[in-house]
């Protein structure tokens, strides 16, 4: 990891967050928003964890002890969700 | 592969023959702690997104509350934080002693702005009456949108008092590691490059905790 990638990085989070809160304020489609704050917010975290964290210098295991955390969240969500969209069977 | 490091190596460790084998160790083992936190907080944001669903026009009138300048501010000092993190971290790679520890002072330094205007958002909003179970009261809201705009507060509290606690852990750790290797001399020794390491990818994970509060918490309310 070099001084000129991290601070590309940092860069690009910082106009990232600058996005984030500029759709937010803009009049545009209120159903829009929160899928972008998300889109952000997550393209953020995928930067830190590459870079910051250097997943993207790191093989194999550490990236797998790393990605189960997010499955794990992932099936989380994913089975809670199959609870309350198959609630309108009465 | 080489046992050079065994004669030096802590006596409870000396099944770790190599240097490569304890920087990796090190690393699972602190990725493995941060998948455990990633549900830790993937619960309370599983409740979030259940009654932000349920409730929405309450949880978006909750919302604009909040400060979204001082949520962004604490943002922009958190990313900042953790790029001097990752320069600590590319310092003690290099051996750099005086390096890493200034980074890490400047982390330091950011982490406390990061609390205290935490701090004062929360004083406001206790001036302003929006404590649950203290003193919520609104007074132009219905009894069930009253009550739907205090769940919002509720883990508006929770998830930032238990992100805070992280950051004061996170801190009070970043001190001792500071403190240590300050009094040290000459090259960072492996073990004090695997804590600096360790403690960055922590740090790095309670950033990317914020980085989702951030839009769910203050930039809801803007419609």
């Amino acid at each position: 990891m070099k001084f000129t990638t991290l601070l590309w990085i940092y860069l690009s989070l910082v106009a990232l967050l600058a996005i984030t809160i500029g759709v937010a304020l803009l009049p545009v489609e209120s159903a829009f928003k929160p899928v972008v704050g998300l889109a952000v917010a997550t393209t953020k975290a995928g930067l830190i964890a590459a870079f910051f964290m250097e997943l993207r210098d790191r093989g194999g295991m550490v990236r797998i002890f790393a990605a189960a955390g997010t499955f794990w969240l992932l099936l989380l969500f994913a089975l809670s969700a199959c609870d309350y969209l198959t609630r309108q069977w009465h | 592969m080489t046992n050079e490091d065994s004669m030096t190596l802590d006596p409870v460790a000396r099944h770790l023959t190599d240097r490569l084998q304890r920087e990796d160790i090190a690393r699972l083992g602190m990725w493995l702690f941060l998948s455990t936190e990633v549900l830790f907080f993937g619960a309370l944001f599983l409740g979030f997104t259940v009654y932000r669903l349920s409730y929405p026009a309450d949880f978006i009138a909750a919302s604009k509350h909040l400060k979204v300048w001082l949520g962004g501010l604490n943002t922009f000092v958190l990313l900042t934080s953790s790029f001097f993190v990752a320069l600590a971290v590319l310092s003690a790679q290099r051996g750099e002693r005086r390096g890493a520890t200034r980074y890490l002072g400047l982390t330091l330094l950011l982490a406390i702005v990061f609390l205290g205007v935490k701090g004062f958002e929360w004083y406001q909003e206790f001036q302003e009456k929006l404590v649950p179970g203290w003193n919520f009261i609104l007074p132009d809201a219905g009894e069930a949108s009253s009550a739907h705009q205090q769940l919002f507060f509720c883990f508006y509290f929770i998830m930032t008092g238990v992100h805070a606690v992280h950051m004061l852990t996170g801190s009070g750790v970043m001190s001792w590691l500071i403190l240590r290797c300050r009094r040290g001399r000459g090259t960072l020794s492996q073990t004090e490059v695997i804590r600096i390491e360790s403690l960055a990818l922590y740090w790095h994970f309670v950033d990317i905790v914020w980085v989702f509060l951030l839009p769910l918490l203050y930039l809801t309310g803007l419609d």
